[in-house]
């Protein structure tokens, strides 16, 4: 399944409780304020990392360049664009969008 | 695609609903949103299933008693869902502990998960729902 997280780490527990919750083999898809997750030197990066070992770990480009954070990419973080989010809602059998 | 297939049979396909609580019950309205769908998904024969997340725990706390801020007390609804056929109720059981909560604050029966249980069947559905 494909777990898609728009909060800050920061801001809400959201992504810790999906990443405890989220089984190997599952798809992470970091969106709006949830991309800050995925840069380099967040308090959250550590976490992240260990998250790419399990899960295969997106986030969504636009939102990334519209906070300027496309340079702090983490490694192991696959960029994509609209049209990869909507591949991606097809290729799992189910999404959950944590709120 | 297998559902298409499913379509074609004799009737609708029941599918696995998860409604996934992470929300605290009078602050914000999620809590009652969130029990108005499971209402309306039951009513349909769908194969619902309740988790609660986090602060969703606390929509089961026994006790409450809203007449001091204007607020329906909504909490004995959960009592009631197994009327409509809403048996499976989950409790993560790390936010229960978190919170200083036990099985028996809670004013229904429910099964308590860990976090490979909760994750095993969160991916088993084939709609969740967040609130």
């Amino acid at each position: 399944m494909l777990h898609i997280v728009n909060k800050s780490p920061f801001q809400t527990s959201t992504l810790e409780t999906c990443l405890r919750i989220a089984q190997p083999g599952n798809a992470l898809l970091l969106i709006e304020d949830g991309v800050y997750a995925a840069t380099v030197g967040s308090a959250a990066e550590a976490a992240l990392r260990q998250a790419c070992s399990a899960l295969k770990v997106y986030v969504l480009q636009p939102d990334l360049e519209a906070r300027g954070m496309t340079a702090k990419l983490l490694d192991g973080v696959t960029p994509v664009d609209y049209g990869g989010f909507v591949d991606l809602t097809v290729q799992y059998h189910s999404s959950h969008s944590w709120l | 695609m297998s559902e298409q297939q499913a379509a074609t049979g004799t009737g609708p396909k029941v599918k696995k609903f998860m409604f996934v609580n992470r929300k605290a019950p009078y602050g914000t309205i999620y809590a009652l949103e969130s029990l108005e769908v499971v209402l309306i998904a039951a009513t349909f024969d769908q194969d619902v299933s309740l988790v609660f997340i986090d602060d969703g725990v606390y929509e089961l706390v026994k006790g409450q008693q809203t007449k001091g801020i204007g607020v329906k007390n909504f909490s004995p609804s959960y009592r009631a869902l197994d009327g409509y056929d809403v048996e499976k109720l989950y409790v993560d059981r790390l936010s229960l502990e978190q919170r200083g909560l036990s099985e028996k604050d809670l004013l229904v029966a429910v099964e308590l998960l860990d976090a490979q249980q909760m994750g095993q069947l969160m991916a088993q559905q084939d709609v969740v729902l967040s609130f």
